[in-house]
């Protein structure tokens, strides 16, 4: 006889386990430790850090260890347990133009003040897999520079500022709540301020495709990389009872500015327009991929066409988080049968009633 | 001595009592009419209620700037909400996501934030103060949480209240919720709910 | 003064039940962001069918696995209710054991199976077959809260036709089945009105289900956690499911009955029992099976 199907508590425990087992792999093979993913999985701490919203490395670090590699995973980790840790304040905006740079390019000029500075870059290397790296690494260290960085560099998109060739950006008023994605549901039409949280915490994968897809034509903007810069800056943070801003440490940021042609409408005359791009550790292609993206949802504000994808906001931010996503689209897995035994019972009348009608008609035949 | 604030401890074991208190708000706003009792745990500063003061515990924070009629800004009642609650105390009663006032004195209930057809939960709930609040004759109330009729005797209320809750309800989905307060009992009227006078 | 008071976030997780999560709230979430969806609920219920937007947070569970209802009933339950979970109406579903365990482990709460025991049940895709009472809350977990999306994908659209009620688009695309189908072919997330205004999705509940929203005596609450909005229908509310004079709403029957327990009034679902498709019936709500057949019931057994 037929018995329902019990030991859901049983098969998740087991599933558990097996599920640890999977992730440590062979135990004669040494364990991973979260030192060494901060430091020589760096890439992967910066992109769960940025997308999980948390600046932690060790905790991304472990984010990875428990999801075994899959970044995704990782970054709901490290986003749920976010949540959970009080809020103190919101710190002063960081200043990149203070930013001990790291790196720092841009194509829109040969040279300029501070300089062009490569810094570690995937750019220039030639792909080809290096075995001698699998027997093990023991390259010489990098030189160190007979004189050091200049500290604090003008933006390049300031340069232009200097010529009235560039829009204007001017701080949003100090005093204005700023709104915030994690606490709030958020409204459309989005602000600027709404949409750039967003693409900050979307998926590297979204933005990379939706900035691709603007260069082939749908929606393009005519975007020149203005500066990418990577490297520290102090975090700034006032706290009620002192009045005035102490800084509490410093991070690694990723920042792109686009510059893009633009030309003019009705009342504004031609000039070159922005797109902006930040993520926390070293995320060039995600920066770049969300200064596009960027300067596409901007395409409102500038009174152009609203045609491609990457320029509807609503697509765009809606779908950009890939915890949403990955949650939404695996929730497939789960259990239908309800339903779907409601969509049986309609389809069965359905095509009763298609039987019923096609003999009807051959009768009349 | 006019200087010393008498700050009034708040909810001995915050969690456990504000998912109470927010209990008993949920079953009167859910069941409009149907009175509730809050435990008498709290000792809030005069003019406020046990209820009121409970009811702003559970509910209100740096998010929710609440109104208070003249009566209720007493040093010793704002110095209780500003600690417990964090609330930013404002002028107008359109800028409040809660109020509080006198039945007797409340303000015309269109000088509340109402929402907007788009938006319409940006609307004010008022917290009402009243002499007294039981079961019985008086109000009849119909609408959504009400199997056919509850009764109400609220006992207080300025008498052209019920004039400008038609009005209210007329505004749907806009309009202000009331949740009406005498000592630790509490009833609540939302937006929905029909008032006729008996 | 000398009395020492605690400063109210000071204490936030100093009453984490003995049986709770060390390290987290009382039923994981902390009590800010409890008070926003409290808040977020009282609206829901003074606007009935309207879909409130809330600061929804990531669980430590998936988005689209029942992260909506998981955030109503841990803003709601409180350490004397009963929690019952349910997934397709049983309680052994492997997503209903995940979340059970989830509140018995933040939250120290009694959990159940039987549906008359229960102060809180959360569901996702089913309303038990018992009728549910003043003392309950139903938790409905939603995947898609705007009934109006698979029509209108933008939500600045749907929020204006809301606003507007304007709801033609909807009663355009099931009078578009008729005339195709000469039926509506929407057999669960059957979309309902709720006391007259708002036009609601039920959840995907098959449309079975909808008419014991009607009127229900329980508190009915919505979470959409993805979505991030929230949604209630107040207790003794009209909910009626849309449709036409001539083609008036009706449910799905079955010619079977239960083989475990000879129901003839409840859902059921279909169960395969070898490889040549053979069928039989059972309960999707087990708990109502189980009472039957306690009491004595019994169905055919199934084939042989």
């Amino acid at each position: 006889m037929y018995v329902a199907v019990k030991g859901g508590d049983r098969a998740i425990e087991n599933s558990q386990k097996l599920l640890d087992e999977e992730r440590r792999g062979d135990p004669r093979v040494p364990e991973l430790s979260l030192d060494q993913i901060r430091e020589q999985m760096s890439l992967a701490v910066d992109r769960v850090m940025t997308e999980g919203s948390l600046y932690d490395p060790e905790l991304a670090a472990l984010a990875i260890k428990q999801a075994r590699g899959d970044l995704v995973e990782a970054i709901f980790l490290l986003r749920a347990y976010r949540t959970t840790l009080p809020r103190f304040g919101v710190g002063e905006p960081i200043d990149t133009a203070k930013m001990a740079v790291r790196r720092r390019i841009s194509a829109t000029y040969k040279d300029l003040p501070g300089g062009q500075l490569l810094g570690a870059s995937f750019d220039y290397t030639h792909r080809l897999l290096d075995f001698a790296l699998a027997a093990g690494d023991e390259r010489p260290v990098a030189e160190i520079a007979p004189e050091g960085v200049e500290s604090g560099m003008q933006h390049v998109a300031d340069i232009l500022d200097h010529e009235g060739l560039i829009e204007r950006e001017d701080p949003d008023d100090e005093n204005q709540p700023v709104f915030d994605l994690t606490r709030e549901s958020p409204r459309y039409p989005a602000d600027r301020a709404a949409r750039l949280q967003n693409l900050a915490r979307g998926d590297e994968g979204w933005l990379l495709a939706l900035g691709y897809s603007t260069q082939r034509g749908y929606g393009n903007n005519h975007p020149f990389a203005g500066e990418i810069r990577v490297g520290e800056v102090a975090v700034e943070f006032a706290p009620e009872e002192l009045g005035f801003p102490i800084e509490i440490g410093e991070i690694t940021v990723t920042e792109c500015e686009m510059v893009n042609q633009f030309k003019g409408s009705a009342q504004v005359p031609p000039q070159f327009t922005r797109g902006y791009g930040l993520t926390f550790g070293h995320c060039e292609r995600k920066a770049m991929g969300m200064a596009l993206v960027d300067r596409a949802l901007r395409a409102r504000d500038f009174g152009e066409a609203t045609e491609a994808p990457a320029q509807d906001e609503e697509f765009v931010m809606a779908h950009s988080d890939n915890v949403e996503a990955s949650g939404f689209v695996q929730h497939l897995k789960l259990p239908h049968y309800v339903d779907f035994q409601a969509e049986l019972v309609t389809v069965r009348a359905l095509r009763r009633k298609a039987e019923a009608a096609r003999a009807i008609a051959d009768a009349a035949e | 001595m006019t200087d010393t604030i008498d700050l009034r401890p708040g909810f001995a074991d915050p969690v456990i009592e504000a998912q109470n208190v927010f209990r008993l708000v949920l079953d009167a706003m859910a069941r409009p009419g149907r009175i509730a009792t809050i435990p008498e745990s709290l000792q809030p500063p005069s003019p406020l209620s046990v209820g009121a003061a409970a009811i702003c515990l559970a509910l209100a924070d740096h998010d929710t700037p609440i109104w208070l009629a003249p009566e209720f800004r007493t040093p010793s009642a704002i110095a209780f909400l500003k600690f417990h609650c964090g609330c930013p105390i404002v002028d107008v009663p359109a800028n409040a996501a809660f109020a509080i006032a006198n039945g007797a004195t409340v303000p015309a209930l269109d000088q509340f934030a109402i929402g907007d057809d788009a938006w319409p939960e940006t609307s004010t709930t008022v917290i009402v103060q009243l002499d007294d609040l039981a079961v019985g004759d008086g109000l009849v109330l119909s609408g959504p949480g009400i199997e056919t009729t509850h009764r109400l005797n609220a006992r207080g209320l300025r008498v052209d209240v019920w004039g400008e809750w038609r009005a209210n309800q007329g505004l749907f989905p806009c309009g202000v919720d009331l949740i009406l307060v005498a000592g630790n009992r509490i009833a609540a009227l939302p937006r929905t709910t029909t008032v006729s006078e008996n | 003064m000398t009395t020492v008071i605690p400063h109210p976030n000071a204490s936030v997780a100093t009453s984490a039940a003995p049986a709770g999560l060390a390290g987290y709230n009382f039923a994981y979430l902390d009590e800010q962001t409890k008070r926003m969806i409290r808040r977020a609920l009282l609206k829901a219920v003074a606007i009935p069918g309207y879909q409130v937007p809330f600061g929804s947070r990531e669980m430590p569970l998936p988005y689209g696995w029942g992260t909506g209802g998981i955030q109503v009933t841990a803003a709601v339950i409180g350490p004397d209710d009963v929690l019952k979970v349910i997934d397709q109406g049983a309680d052994d579903t492997t997503n209903a054991v995940s979340i059970r365990r989830f509140f018995a482990k933040t939250a120290g709460v009694a959990t159940t199976d039987r549906t008359v025991d229960a102060t809180v049940i959360q569901t996702r895709h089913r309303i038990p077959e018992v009728p549910l009472t003043e003392n309950q809350i139903l938790v409905y977990q939603v995947p898609i809260p705007e009934p109006l999306r698979q029509l209108e994908p933008r939500e600045a659209e749907t929020r204006k036709m809301h606003a507007l009620e304007e709801y033609g688009v909807m009663h355009v695309s099931l009078y578009e089945d008729i005339a195709k189908f000469g039926r509506i072919t929407r057999s669960y997330n059957y979309p309902v009105r709720v006391n007259g205004r708002y036009v609601m999705a039920p959840s995907p509940i098959p449309k079975f289900d909808n008419p014991k929203m009607d009127r229900m005596p329980a508190l009915q609450l919505f979470g959409a956690g993805r979505e991030k909005r929230i949604y209630a229908v107040p207790p003794y509310t009209d909910v009626k499911s849309l449709d036409f004079e001539d083609h008036p709403f009706e449910i799905e029957t079955w010619e079977e009955d239960c083989s475990l327990c000879g129901a003839q009034d409840s859902y059921l679902d279909e169960v395969i029992v070898d490889d040549k498709g053979t069928k039989m019936y059972v309960c999707s709500d087990s708990d109502y099976c189980r009472e039957r057949r306690e009491a004595g019931h019994q169905g055919d057994g199934g084939p042989k």
